[in-house]
């Protein structure tokens, strides 16, 4: 049942996204990092943000990419403050190769 | 530069990217002492046509990769499997919904960062390579392109499907939005 609903979606979707001033989700993927560069123009921002409304598939595409992304961040904000030891062994190493 | 102060400076950096390239520890640290031979060497003629800091990100990367590229064993995982898929019309098929209610998998926090690091070790080469340099040491897409001597379009496409690869395999963790 699910599955027909969403196969209808997909039909009328596909029909809508050919709207002038409309994207599919497949363009929708390639301006993802773009914008997230905050280098979209206006034009471009408006109809990506015009898909988001309308798509709900790519809004939680979107919401679980950034989450994702803020996994990343977190996780080298955490190695990045525990402040590595330099390895003293490989300091003289280097050092050393280098007299030769 | 006193060129002891210079290795004090940038020997965690530059091992810690060797080991993301090379995922071994031995080898990363042979990179590391191969990469600072070159800057000795190179020290003298630098000539600052692109920043200090990113002509030696460059050195490290080509010395850890000649060294990965000797690596008979490695095994090169596909990417393709990971990426979101469309129909004809370009209509997104929707990832398995993740159940944001129940069935959260509960982790300690330590445990949902090695999990992550696990996951992006496990990207392939070129991919992985380019999400640590863009999204772990926060340097810009023409840097990374420098670097890797490849297009910034290039690295756009790479860094992308780095990231939905990532996010696909952290799936179950997602879950809740908490992570
Ligand atoms: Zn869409």
């Amino acid at each position: 049942m699910t599955a027909k609903v969403g196969s209808i979606r997909r039909v009328l979707n596909g029909i809508l996204f050919k709207l002038p001033g409309m994207i599919t989700c497949a363009q929708f993927e390639d301006f993802i990092v773009a914008y997230l560069d905050g280098e979209l123009t206006k034009e471009e921002l408006r109809i990506f943000r015009r898909h988001l409304l309308v798509c709900r598939d790519c809004k939680r595409y979107l919401a679980d990419y950034e989450r994702a992304m803020k996994c990343v961040k977190d996780m080298s904000d955490e190695i990045k403050s525990d402040l590595a030891d330099v390895p003293e062994d490989l300091v003289r190493a280097v050092l050393a190769a280098r007299q030769k | 530069m006193d060129f002891e102060v210079l290795v004090r400076t940038n020997v965690t950096w530059i091992l810690a990217l060797a080991n993301v390239i090379l995922k071994d520890h031995a080898k990363a640290e042979d990179a590391a002492q191969l990469a600072f031979l070159k800057i000795h060497k190179g020290l003298d003629q630098f000539e600052g046509r692109s920043s200090m800091k990113t002509w030696m990100y460059r050195i490290v990367v080509n010395e850890a990769l000649m060294i990965r590229r000797k690596d008979k064993s490695r095994e090169e995982s596909l990417i393709d499997a990971m990426l979101p898929r469309f129909d004809k019309n370009g209509c997104r098929f929707a990832e398995e919904t993740i159940n944001r209610e129940t069935g959260e998998t509960i982790l300690s926090k330590k445990q949902q960062q090695d999990e992550v690091q696990r996951l992006i070790l496990a990207l392939p080469d070129q991919y992985r390579i380019v999400l640590y340099l863009r999204d772990i040491e926060e340097m810009t897409t023409a840097q990374v392109a420098t670097v890797l001597d490849i297009s910034e379009a290039n690295v756009k496409v790479r860094l992308h499907r780095a990231r939905a690869a990532l996010k696909k395999s952290l799936g179950p963790f997602l879950a809740g939005g908490k992570f």
